[in-house]
């Protein structure tokens, strides 16, 4: 169960990144990042992290993405062109980017054993949801960062007005 | 009953993708998008980790990257503008100022 649900959307996680690489538009490139988003909801999901998988969909999906498919609709984003200095780098990101992931997989598939299997089972055992928790744990050991992100989120809304103004 | 290190090759596959993407695109948009999938990827680390260790500590890490992730996208998008503002391109290569 649990490994079918892991096949179905990490492969619709893969395919969307991947078309998110392809894609010439950005509109295009933005709805198949929803997608990854989307998927990567369903995988928290079967982790046992329900919370984060709500916060995903409403956050990630629901805010960012808005946000970033406003963006492109205001500037009027058209199909990129590539000029011979996007040749260099194409020419450098792909090896680069596949030694990463040979690396990073070799390192995985090396300590299998150690890092054991998921069971579905005990983290959703006896229908208690972990947001009990985790709002414990944020609301009296980790108080004070949780109160420093809020004074974050208000200087990024002060600085994103200033920065949109029309004089800068 | 899934190895903890699928999900984590799995991450793997999305961040590289994102480092790609990352290198390779030339729409400004394009390039703070694959930024976000490569948070998004390490956020899949930490939420399997979590999971391995029953520490509850992963999964407000992946909280804190979120709001961060929501603050970063609303100044780099604002940033964005005021760029296609000054310069009436989003192609990274015509933002070359302060290369010569």
């Amino acid at each position: 169960m649990q490994l079918a649900l892991f096949i179905i959307f990490g492969l619709l996680a893969v395919l969307g990144a991947f078309n998110l690489l392809a894609q010439k538009h950005p509109i295009n490139s933005a709805l198949s990042l929803i997608v990854v988003m989307m998927s990567l909801a369903v995988l928290y999901f079967s982790l046992g992290a329900e919370f984060l998988a709500a916060a995903q969909v409403i956050v990630y999906s629901g805010a960012i993405m808005v946000l970033f498919v406003f963006v492109i609709m205001l500037l009027n984003a058209g199909e990129e062109e590539h000029t011979d200095d996007s040749k260099v780098a194409s020419i450098v990101g792909f090896p680069g980017a596949a030694a990463v992931f040979c690396l990073l997989t070799f390192v995985f598939l090396k300590e299998k054993a150690t890092l054991g299997f998921s069971h579905l089972e005990s983290a959703l055992g006896g229908a208690v949801s972990n947001i009990v928790e985790i709002s414990h744990v944020l609301f009296t050991k980790l108080l004070l960062p949780f109160e420093v992100t809020s004074i974050l989120v208000l200087v990024a809304i002060l600085g994103a007005v200033v920065l949109a103004r029309k004089e800068l | 009953m899934v190895p903890i290190s699928y999900y984590l090759i799995l991450a793997a596959i999305l961040f590289c993708v994102g480092i790609a993407a990352f290198l390779i695109k030339r729409n400004v948009i394009t390039v703070f998008m694959s930024i976000e999938l490569m948070l998004n990827a390490v956020n899949l680390t930490f939420v399997a980790f979590s999971h391995r260790w029953h520490q509850i500590s992963g999964q407000i890490f992946v909280f804190f990257v979120m709001v961060v992730a929501a603050a970063e996208a609303a100044v780099g998008l604002a940033i964005i503008i005021a760029l296609f503002r000054a310069r009436q391109t989003l192609n990274i290569d015509q933002v070359d100022l302060m290369k010569n």
